[in-house]
């Protein structure tokens, strides 16, 4: 089963549970902070609206695997919750998805204790082989669902939801009752389902794209209860979702990749050294591959994914190339297009524009076609700067991985 | 012969009256499309550049101009609809351009497509359109890269598409037709449908199929070519670079779980006789070394 997520907008779990709350899916009563005495006092507010002296401070940042990490932390009083706030704010937090260097932690949650009888996994996605959402549960809750999948495949349940009908009910109690929730009781069961039937409600309203909860639990006295939130939206439905733009937390995100998106470029950083400035995701994507192919075993990796789109104007394709040149790590530049509406002179145009006003110190190489090329070429040529024109991609590669080579 | 689209197919462009759908209409009026009719709701009556008469409902301009095809610039936030109105007026093929319709209307479309069991075929939403060279244009791509001959192309993406259409036609290898099936989690036609209709169609002598990462379209196709086709089919799959989770551009084009990485596709495409171009560069050279066997 290919399950896959559409692009995603992220958000923390605490931001999810507000919009579980909403659709009243039950959570543990918890408080955002920001610093540490305000965790503190949250600590303090919640221990006494519990009567409780138990509550767990948790980082909020975009990866998962934070309990691993070391940054989920269970607090026995005032004193105890406020020492671990200090310990995890402003730690590099390192898990499984955040790569090596970790995400530092600028957020905490402070939320009320509870008595676990057992721990399951629910989860939602976009099943795009179905073309249908599918909800998966697993009796294996707590853990990497990632490993469950791969090492007990049948220990995963999965329903998937028919649009013209919805979540039927029928479905949810095969999930009820398939992780064995009558064990705890006929309200639990019924808790089960209509927690079950509010997520698929929020999943479709709030265009998920992701919605996990690892764990859910039951309580000792029988409660559903959603013990983390991982929320993802399509980010095609951003358009009817303002809402989102207050959601989200710029210092997650890496700088570059904003400042494209606030252009219409599609940008994502790799680690390579060869700028990329090609039309279209699967020419920027095999554009890539080929320079790993022709260079790979000589160091030679592409620095990022650019995608300028089909309907760039001169000036998208100028910010595009000087976020390239601006870059330090970009040893080279290749530029990649095959013009369809998009029109080769006005990429000519923007490369010059952009290299003049920041001074090209790079080697560059450009390969174009399709649309207008020959005034393309004309305006690089005329342009007085040193490109090498490449004729096909493959003639591209190697003009590019032999420019790299010489100059290092 | 030809797959889809020919010299008969009669167009209504839907939202033919915004910017895209305006400057890309008058280009496939240039290529020889036959572009009947048009539809902007609340423009009906009006002629699109003093031609081609504007309707408000794709029934009516159906019924006034016997079009059969319809191809959709109409934005994100009611293209899905659009696509709907296509279905329900009884169109055969509707081609979706449109790029960045939400995913769960897509579901929802999808939903509607298959119930109607095969009476009419959608193709994207975000793609390029099909070409027939020569013969009729419908969508974005740049017709003359084009030359008519007898090799199929089936992609995912779009300039991909065109570059292995460059590369044909620099080979001096003409194409039957080129179907642009687009990069979304959820649309239209798949792999298979495409590469069932260039198994039958006695003109079309071998196909070049253009995957990416994501998904298990590929796959499937892969299973097809091994089950029923005849044909020749050389391949590329796009992404083998691409580090997991990261979404290359394309909604679809993502890495999840370990599934759908280009290795897989790949293995599954040469296990069923396809030949697999070692670079964007070959996709071509690849198809013409098999056919030259």
């Amino acid at each position: 089963m290919g399950l896959s997520g559409a692009a995603n907008v992220k958000i923390h779990e605490y931001q999810g549970k507000q919009i579980f709350a909403r659709y009243g899916v039950p959570i543990p009563k918890g408080y955002p902070a920001f610093t540490v005495d305000e965790a503190e006092a949250n600590a303090k507010k919640l221990i006494e609206e519990t009567r409780v002296p138990i509550v767990v401070v948790k980082a909020q940042i975009h990866a998962g695997g934070r309990g691993k990490g070391g940054g989920v932390k269970l607090a026995k009083s005032t004193e105890q919750a406020r020492a671990v706030a200090q310990s995890i704010l402003g730690m590099q937090l390192i898990t499984h998805q955040t790569g090596p260097d970790g995400q530092k932690v600028r957020r905490l949650y402070v939320e009320q204790g509870l008595d676990i009888a057992r721990e399951f996994y629910l989860g939602a996605v976009i099943d795009r082989d179905k073309r249908r959402i599918a909800f998966m549960a697993s009796t294996e809750g707590g853990v990497e669902i990632e490993k469950v999948a791969e090492e007990m495949p049948e220990k995963i349940l999965t329903i998937h939801i028919d649009p013209a009908v919805g979540l039927a009910a029928y479905q949810a109690r095969k999930l009820a009752y398939g992780l064995g929730l009558q064990n705890y009781g006929k309200e639990t069961v019924a808790k089960f389902t209509k927690t079950l039937h509010a997520l698929h409600t929020l999943f479709v309203k709030e265009d998920c794209s992701l919605c996990e909860i690892n764990p859910l639990i039951v309580t000792k006295t029988g409660d559903i209860v959603a013990l983390d939130a991982k929320l993802n939206f399509d980010d095609n439905a951003e358009y009817r979702h303002p809402e989102w733009k207050d959601l989200a937390d710029h210092d997650e995100e890496d700088p570059v990749e904003l400042e494209a998106k606030a252009a219409g470029l599609s940008y994502v950083s790799l680690d390579g050294n060869i700028g990329c400035l090609v039309n279209g995701a699967g020419l920027a994507m095999a554009t890539m591959d080929i320079i790993k192919h022709v260079g790979g075993d000589q160091g030679v990796a592409p620095a990022n994914f650019l995608d300028v789109g089909g309907g760039a104007n001169q000036e998208q394709v100028t910010k595009a190339f000087s976020m390239i040149l601006r870059s330090p790590k970009v040893k080279a530049i290749f530029v990649n297009i095959f013009g369809g509406i998009m029109k080769c002179d006005v990429i000519a145009s923007g490369v010059v524009a952009a290299a003049k006003g920041l001074g090209l110190s790079v080697p560059l190489v450009v390969r174009l076609e399709g649309t207008n090329v020959d005034l393309g070429r004309k305006i690089l040529n005329d342009s007085g700067l040193a490109i090498q024109a490449a004729s096909t991609m493959a003639d591209g590669a190697a003009k590019i991985v032999a420019a790299v080579s010489a100059s290092a | 012969m030809s797959i889809l689209v020919n010299q008969d197919t009669r167009v209504v462009v839907q939202g033919i009256t915004g910017n895209t759908g305006a400057f890309h209409t008058r280009q496939m009026i240039e290529y020889g499309t036959k572009i009947v009719a048009g539809c902007t709701p609340g423009r009906g009556g009006e002629k699109f550049d003093g031609k081609v008469p504007v309707f408000d409902t794709v029934e009516q301009a159906i019924r006034a101009t016997d079009a059969n095809t319809s191809v959709i610039f109409v934005p994100p936030p009611g293209a899905a609809d659009a696509i709907l109105e296509g279905f329900d007026a009884g169109l055969g093929l509707v081609i979706c351009i449109t790029e960045g319709i939400p995913v769960i209307d897509m579901i929802r479309v999808r939903k509607v497509l298959e119930g109607l069991t095969g009476k009419t075929r959608l193709v994207g939403p975000n793609c390029p359109g099909v070409i027939t060279p020569g013969s009729c244009k419908i969508g974005i791509m740049p017709g003359h890269i084009h030359k008519v001959g007898h090799i199929g192309v089936v992609s995912r993406s779009g300039t991909l598409t065109y570059e292995a259409v460059g590369q044909l036609s620099a080979l001096g290898i003409g194409q039957s037709t080129c179907v642009g099936i687009g990069g979304d989690p959820v649309g239209g036609m798949d792999f298979v449908d495409v590469l069932e209709l260039f198994q039958a169609d006695p003109d079309t002598h071998g196909v070049v199929m253009i995957g990416e990462i994501g998904g298990g379209a590929e796959e499937r196709g892969a299973l097809y070519i091994k089950e029923k086709m005849t044909k020749p089919v050389a391949g590329f799959i796009a992404g083998t670079t691409a580090p997991p989770g990261k979404r290359m551009g394309h909604a679809g084009a993502i890495i999840a779980g370990g599934k759908g990485t280009a290795g897989e596709k790949i293995k599954a495409l040469e296990a069923a006789g396809v030949r697999v171009a070692p670079t964007p560069s070959d996709m071509a050279s690849t198809l013409l070394a098999m056919m030259q066997k």
